[in-house]
């Protein structure tokens, strides 16, 4: 069954001015998405994956590009947004800053209910969300504040607040990298059955491969604005193709037996995105010399591989079978 | 189906919450002495305005019903505080002018702190070009002095209290604008903001149900210190003779006295209570200002904590 | 190349660098004391790296607060710290000043605030030199550091925001290295950084141990970093070490339920025991002002027995050079 696509990013570009000039934060992104599915956006901070994610849930503006979800185009009159708003929902990194410290609890997830005019009977919705969210019985929290409950028991609100809308992609960015450890495994594990039960496509946006690897389906990882590979979770966190995503999965503490390959300096600005392919300044192929041997590092310090993975050192069948067509 | 039955009388709950935290805030508030010094002052001032009907016979301010008086009488020959150059009791003046005084300063600050908190919060909320041309506006007002604009406004609109109350309200509001725009830069880009947005609020939502509540400790604490400011411009413009002759305030009061000579022929019984009186109230309420935003500002730290 | 005054005594063979003997630490608050550290003791020798883990609230921050006494005024600090033989508790001021940063410094966690926004990187490493020793050679001494750390030595005239969060985090190493001391404390050194800056700076300070033979604590909420640092590891909750031992050991075979629990959460890519099956533990870490009876850690314990509640707990040995505080590790029986 092809994945019903639920979202659809094509040829996204988001950019903003800065003091060095242009920043490319988002570098022409190509994205699917299925319902029931999870999808693990990963990278480091500068890669633009918040930008996304935000572009996604409508929040940023993009400069060229579409973002659709089932089917329909995203644009940015107000009443598309607003419907659009009951579909795609956002969840924050963190969330005691995410929540109203003067609202309560009822309110916070009321919120959504009112703008949007959910037809129901209002609390029962919240109670539902509540539940839904783990935190039961939902009327014991309806009169709490936010600095009454914990970290984990605040994400679950900002969890309800969203579903109470009943979307159907929910964009999580770094949903569980402030909660404490013991934490996360609860509200990682309300996102993997909210997936499973209700057919809710979930979007996580992370700097953790062993989140992606606990929870998601797919994973895509993006480097300064681009996505440079995606595919099944196994394959491209066991074997990965693309020199980053290796260099990545080598440094992640939990695997002794891969040699470190740990990539020198920190990636670029996004104002001054180097040339050709934009990872080889700090491609161990290149600074070892590989590059050289397999005659392709001029391609690599000038072509701009458009191919995913987008690495001119992996299989040419691969390339030439984008080439063919 | 327990949901139904639990919250209405989980609205009624928030509002119990809501009423402790007042009663957590005036517990903190008696333990400050200067605020408590002040608000007795400031309850006294009031309570002595209310009750002005029953303290002193209104008639005693028209100079018709107190020809029989004697001009100029000193404490001791007349009244607990003499009489003016009209024969009028200054202590009947006394009480009802603290009315005017009072009144006019509230109801200039509400005016004042309106316009400021408008302008304050739509200039921080949507920032571009009418953030540029509202703060621009509010520099024009900030550059001019008060005392020039006043009187000319005052000549323009005519002595009334109404009138009086624009003038002060219409020349005070610029210095709260920018601490509240200010303030609404940095909450706009709180978490909670976004969040809100991305649930579908509207503008008018954001600033009315995220901003504004958390911009409020900040206004309040603004106005309580703006109210001095007003009264001592009210005084100013009374003393200036643009005040309203036909209804007294301590600031006309003072104009009265030193246009009847009073500084020459040392009347400093109808000197002395008018300048007290004024001074008292804006001290009042500089103490009051003053533990508000001392209790208020911790208070927020700790609960964001 | 220091001539600076050697501040404390070498140690001996037998005599470990740092001794902790039952500290405590509590701080005033309204309605009572808040107890932030209950009773621990760890011993660390010459050139021995201690890795100590725990989540927000077990007290590890506090315990390093304490071992420089950096606490704020009016904590309640008792126990010993033997550093070499010499209790830092009980120092005169003069002498904790000379000790302080010259035998044991701390690299916190590499946030803006943690360095003067306002003063150049290359002012603040200088200043940590002037005041432990002679005015002269400072620059030369301020570049040499942070070519140490991997950065060129011109970055000395930058202002921290000029620097990004793992070159940050550099200059909080070279900072901490500056009067050379023989043990380092890194405080959350890398959580806020990205995966592969964070194997830049734990590859730096792996190195500098073995070049200069400092002893580390080093102080984490991530498990698995401290697996791979650290040649042994104490885990904290709830004010006391739960569990100890060599860190292999104990990232791989848990004895006690929380770490248990803990390492549980850290995923181990390739491992199908992980796919799709996020765990963690229940509930939250306990508020220090309300601990649960007995066994703090029993309300969220999936291994708790009826004695649990009411059964004060202590380091038990768990095995060879291992202890844990748990009921199931005591040797006497429990009934299941």
């Amino acid at each position: 069954m092809s994945p019903a696509s639920l979202l659809e990013v094509r040829d996204l570009h988001v950019e903003f001015p800065t003091r060095h000039g242009l920043a490319r934060a988002v570098d022409g992104v190509n994205l699917r998405m299925g319902s029931g599915e999870i999808l693990a956006l990963v990278g480091e901070s500068g890669c633009g994956k918040t930008t996304l994610a935000r572009t996604i849930a409508g929040l940023q503006l993009p400069n060229a590009g579409e973002v659709l979800v089932r089917g329909k185009p995203l644009t940015h009159g107000r009443r598309a947004l607003r419907e659009h708003r009951r579909t795609a929902q956002l969840i924050f990194q963190d969330p005691t800053g995410a929540l109203n410290a003067r609202q309560t609890i009822y309110e916070a997830v009321a919120e959504g209910v009112r703008i949007q005019k959910v037809p129901g009977d209002e609390e029962q919705l919240v109670a539902e969300a509540l539940g839904r969210a783990g935190l039961r019985p939902p009327e014991r929290f309806f009169t709490r504040y936010p600095y009454e409950l914990s970290g984990g028991q605040r994400q679950r609100v900002i969890i309800a607040g969203a579903m109470v809308l009943n979307p159907g992609l929910l964009v999580a960015d770094e949903p569980v990298s402030s909660l404490d450890a013991s934490v996360r495994g609860e509200i990682l594990g309300l996102m993997l059955t909210l997936a499973r039960e209700t057919e809710i496509g979930i979007l996580v946006v992370t700097h953790d491969l062993g989140l992606a690897w606990n929870i998601a389906d797919r994973v895509a990882v993006m480097y300064l604005g681009r996505i440079v590979e995606a595919g099944t979770t196994e394959d491209i966190l066991i074997s990965p193709k693309h020199p980053y995503t290796q260099a990545l999965l080598s440094v992640v503490p939990e695997i002794e037996q891969v040699e470190q390959r740990i990539l020198t300096g920190e990636a670029p600005d996004p104002a001054r995105i180097p040339s050709g392919c934009r990872f080889h300044p700090r491609c161990p192929l290149v600074e070892s010399g590989e590059a050289a041997r397999l005659g392709i590092e001029e391609r690599c310090r000038n072509d701009d591989p458009l191919m995913l993975p987008a690495c001119h050192a992996v299989a040419p069948p691969a390339a030439v079978a984008m080439e063919s067509r | 189906m327990s949901a139904a039955a639990a919250v209405p009388s989980a609205r009624r709950i928030v509002w119990l919450r809501r009423r402790r935290a007042l009663a957590g805030l005036w517990r903190q508030y008696r333990q400050h002495r200067p605020g408590m010094v002040g608000l007795v002052i400031l309850a006294l001032i009031v309570l002595m305005a209310l009750a002005a009907p029953l303290l002193a016979d209104p008639a005693g301010l028209k100079a018709i019903n107190t020809t029989d008086n004697p001009a100029f009488a000193t404490p001791s020959e007349f009244g607990p505080l003499g009489t003016d150059n009209l024969g009028r009791s200054v202590m009947t003046q006394f009480i009802w002018g603290s009315r005017i005084s009072l009144v006019v300063g509230l109801a200039a600050t509400v005016l004042a702190m309106l316009i400021g908190s408008i302008v304050g919060i739509a200039a921080g909320f949507f920032g571009g070009w009418t953030s540029a041309v509202l703060m621009r506006i509010t520099e024009w007002f900030l550059v001019i002095p008060f005392l020039p604009l006043a009187i000319a406004l005052a000549a323009i609109l005519g002595p009334s209290i109404q009138n009086i109350i624009i003038v002060i309200g219409v020349t005070t509001w610029p210095s709260t604008t920018r601490l509240i725009q200010a303030q609404v830069l940095t909450l706009k880009e709180r978490d909670y903001v976004d969040r809100s947005r991305a649930l579908g609020a509207t503008d008018w939502h954001l600033m009315t149900r995220h901003i504004l509540p958390n911009a409020l400790p900040l206004i309040l604490a603004n106005t309580t210190l703006t109210v001095p400011i007003v009264i001592l411009s009210e005084a100013t413009l009374s003393f200036l003779g643009l005040g309203d002759p036909s209804n007294a305030s301590w600031g006309q009061m003072l104009d009265d006295a030193f246009e009847a000579g009073a500084v020459t022929l040392e009347a400093w019984w109808y000197i002395v209570p008018p300048g007290l009186g004024i001074m008292l109230v804006v001290l009042a309420f500089t103490l009051v200002g003053q533990a508000l935003e001392e209790i208020l500002d911790p208070r927020l730290r700790d609960q964001r904590a | 190349m220091s001539g600076q005054p050697q501040p404390v005594e070498p140690a001996t063979e037998s005599a470990p660098l740092l001794s902790v003997r039952d500290l405590h630490v509590a701080y005033p608050s309204l309605g009572g004391e808040l107890p932030a550290v209950r009773g621990v003791s760890l011993d660390l020798e010459v050139g021995q790296t201690l890795g100590l883990a725990g989540e927000s609230g077990c007290g590890k921050s506090s315990l390093a607060g304490a071992l420089l006494r950096l606490l704020p005024q009016g904590t309640k600090v008792s126990g010993e710290v033997l550093l070499n033989g010499e209790d830092v508790l009980t120092m005169k001021p003069g002498r904790l000043r000379a000790v302080r940063w010259t035998s044991l410094a701390i690299v916190f966690q590499g946030a803006l605030h943690s360095l003067n926004p306002v003063q150049r990187v290359g002012q603040q490493i200088g200043e940590a030199i002037r005041l432990h020793s002679k005015q002269s050679g400072v620059s030369k001494r301020v570049g040499e550091l942070l070519e140490l750390v991997g950065l060129p030595a011109r970055r000395a005239s930058d202002y921290p925001h000029q620097l990004s969060g793992g070159q940050r985090q550099r200059v909080l190493i070279a900072l901490a290295l500056a009067c050379e001391p023989r043990l380092l404390i890194a405080d959350e050194p890398t959580t806020a950084l990205d995966v592969m800056v964070q194997a830049q700076v734990l590859a730096l300070l792996e190195d500098l141990q073995e070049r200069f033979g400092l002893a580390t604590i080093f102080i984490t909420h991530d498990l698995s970093t401290l697996a791979a640092v650290c040649r042994h590891i104490a885990v904290m909750y709830a004010g006391r070490i739960v569990e100890q031992g060599p860190s292999t050991e104990v990232f791989a075979n848990p004895a006690h339920p929380y770490t248990r629990g803990l390492a549980a959460a850290f995923p181990i890519i390739g491992d199908a025991a992980f796919r799709m099956h996020p765990s963690g533990l229940p509930g939250d870490p306990p508020d220090p002002r309300d601990l649960p009876g007995g066994c703090p850690f029993h309300p969220r314990c999936p291994a708790a027995v009826d004695i649990c509640p009411s059964t004060p707990v202590e380091l038990w040995p768990a095995g060879p050079d291992r202890s844990a505080a748990c009921v199931h590790v005591s040797g006497s029986p429990v009934s299941t």
